[in-house]
């Protein structure tokens, strides 16, 4: 299992990167997509749409279950990831290049876990 | 026993309180005062099963039944080979209700799985769920399907039939769709307020294939309208019909549904009936109710299974957009029993024999003095007469005849149907009574 040291992550399992200033991008964490098993649907936002801190924003079928994705900002979706409507496995193969949304005009963040924290945390939960 | 009561009176109240309403009889105010039974139930002491049977068969006798109908507006009569009862009776698929523990009862999944891939055939869509209640719940489901943020209301044809229509304002009432209605010109959608009307805000048009009226619509250029400004194309089709004309596929249509009752079911006084539901595989995961897949099991031999239930109910109550869960198993089954004793060719004949024998009805009612064609254009098996004579009387004149004419849609209008089970001899002997009817009314 990967915990990618330039990303942070929520406890709700999503990773958040940087891009520009007040910029982010968010996706779910490899562990997350393993416990999900195997993703057969994403229910993306559309742009524009308004993002809140603890607010379910996408949610992701997998072959017996749905579950929700929480945002860790609040902002509006500046764009979403259309490559994963046509191939949701990607978020399975590559979770830390599939990317869910990018948010701007960041209002405010929750607090969010370092690579190593949120290491400790899966490992604590597992 | 306390898990047998229901609900207590404060419960009740709890309840009523919660959803707004005075009373439990608000929530019935759709049925007319007078058929609400305001007395208890008056019931004899127990009786043998003679006594029973012979009631029974008393009460039944006071039904009228009559040798000639050609009455249809939404519920048709038809020819049901005699194998369909046959095979439908059979003790292994009788079922009460939806089956439940599904994944066990392999036999019952695949009859569903079969009428699925029939209903595909027929519609020409992708996937097909296993029914719903009627087709009016199949309708107003399907529009269901189509609400979106940004567009939440439906459009709907004035030709759609009434029942059907009051069934989809009473879903979107409650689910906050807008219902608007598309006005028609000579008994068809009128393309141009069509064109006019349909908005941003438009989640979809549903269309009924032949309407109400019996008449074909342009349903081909209906549903590049729709798509142009980007709404859902909603289709309800007479699947016996369907052995005639373009397939909503083919149409262009989005969700294909129906009234499936032609198919085999009786007229049963109203129901059972079933309610076919069929998308494009775009729209696969907002299909209501449930879907029967193929797959294997893990010996690698050919299964069936209950599939796509995360966009189901059971899964996801919260969030669901339908609450059906259930459908009309033993109706799907006889309705591909029906489809599979004649086939292809059987049901295109249906159809033919449908089409000749309605317009050789029509043909032979204009020959009478005042009678005329209200709407001009391509009928299937309806259609709508302006008579002189007025429309109740000269229905309440044919029962004499044992004919049951057809619908008065107002004081001159009357809506006849001619299917298969009318043969020549029954139509001239329908033109032959009314003929005598007028002659006496003049």
């Amino acid at each position: 299992m990967e915990f990618k040291k330039d990303r942070s992550y929520s406890k709700s399992h999503e990773w958040v990167r940087e891009l520009v200033a007040d910029e982010v991008e968010i996706g779910i964490s490899d562990f997350a997509q393993d416990a999900l098993g195997d993703i057969v649907f994403v229910n993306l936002p559309e742009a524009g749409d308004e993002v809140e801190i603890g607010t379910p924003f996408c949610d992701v079928e997998s072959v017996k279950a749905v579950s929700d994705i929480y945002s860790p900002v609040d902002g509006i979706v500046s764009e979403v990831n259309e490559e994963l409507l046509d191939n949701p496995a990607q978020i399975n193969e590559q979770p830390f290049e599939s990317w869910l949304i990018r948010v701007k005009k960041i209002a405010k963040r929750e607090e969010l876990l370092s690579a190593e924290e949120y290491e400790a945390l899966v490992k604590e939960e597992a | 026993m306390a898990s047998y009561v229901p609900s207590t009176i404060k419960e009740r109240e709890e309840m009523l309180k919660a959803c707004g309403v005075e009373s439990v009889d608000a929530f019935f105010e759709q049925i007319p005062y007078e058929l609400k039974r305001k007395e208890p139930l008056n019931l004899p002491e127990g009786q043998s099963e003679m006594e029973v049977s012979l009631t029974m068969q008393e009460l039944a006798s006071k039904n009228r039944i009559f040798k000639h109908v050609f009455l249809g507006a939404g519920a048709y009569r038809h020819y049901i080979p005699a194998q369909v009862k046959y095979i439908t009776a059979k003790e292994e698929f009788l079922t009460a209700y939806t089956p439940y523990q599904a994944e066990i009862s392999q036999g019952l999944l695949q009859s569903i799985f079969e009428y699925q891939t029939m209903i595909c055939e027929l519609t020409g869509m992708d996937v097909s769920n296993a029914s719903v209640y009627d087709g009016a719940t199949a309708s107003a489901e399907a529009v269901a399907m189509c609400k979106e943020r940004k567009r939440a209301t439906a459009f709907i044809s004035e030709s759609v039939d009434p029942k059907t229509l009051q069934v989809i304002r009473t879903y979107c009432e409650a689910n906050g769709m807008a219902v608007r209605m598309l006005p028609l010109k000579d008994g068809k959608t009128d393309l141009d307020i069509l064109k006019e009307e349909l908005n941003e805000e438009a989640a979809c048009v549903l269309l009924q294939q032949p309407n109400f009226f019996g008449l074909f619509e342009d349903a081909e250029q209906i549903g590049s309208i729709v798509h142009e400004k980007g709404a859902k194309f909603i289709m309800n089709v007479n699947p016996i019909a369907l052995g005639l004309m373009k397939t909503p596929a083919e149409c262009g249509a989005d969700i294909a549904v129906g009234e499936g009752q032609p198919l085999g079911i009786p007229l049963s006084f109203g129901g059972p009936y079933l309610g076919f539901m069929a998308a494009k595989n775009s729209l696969m995961r907002k299909l209501p109710g449930r879907i029967v897949g193929e797959t294997v099991d893990v010996d690698g031999k050919r299964a069936f299974v209950l599939t796509l239930q995360a966009r189901e109910q059971h899964i996801r109550r919260e969030k669901a957009s339908s609450n059906i869960c259930s459908n009309q198993a033993l109706c799907a089954m006889t309705a591909s029993v029906y489809l599979s004793v004649l086939g292809s060719r059987g049901l295109a004949e249906v159809a033919e024999q449908c089409f000749s024998k309605a317009h050789y009805a029509l043909e032979r009612l204009l020959e009478i003095n005042g009678f005329e064609q209200k709407h001009k254009g391509e009928f299937f098996h309806e259609f709508v007469t302006v008579s002189e004579v007025s429309a109740d009387k000269l229905l309440s004149e044919l029962e004499k005849y044992d004919i049951l004419g057809g619908l008065a849609l107002s004081e001159h209008e009357i809506l006849w149907c001619v299917t298969e089970k009318n043969r020549k001899k029954d139509i001239d002997y329908l033109i032959h009574a009314i003929k005598e009817v007028c002659e006496k009314c003049s």
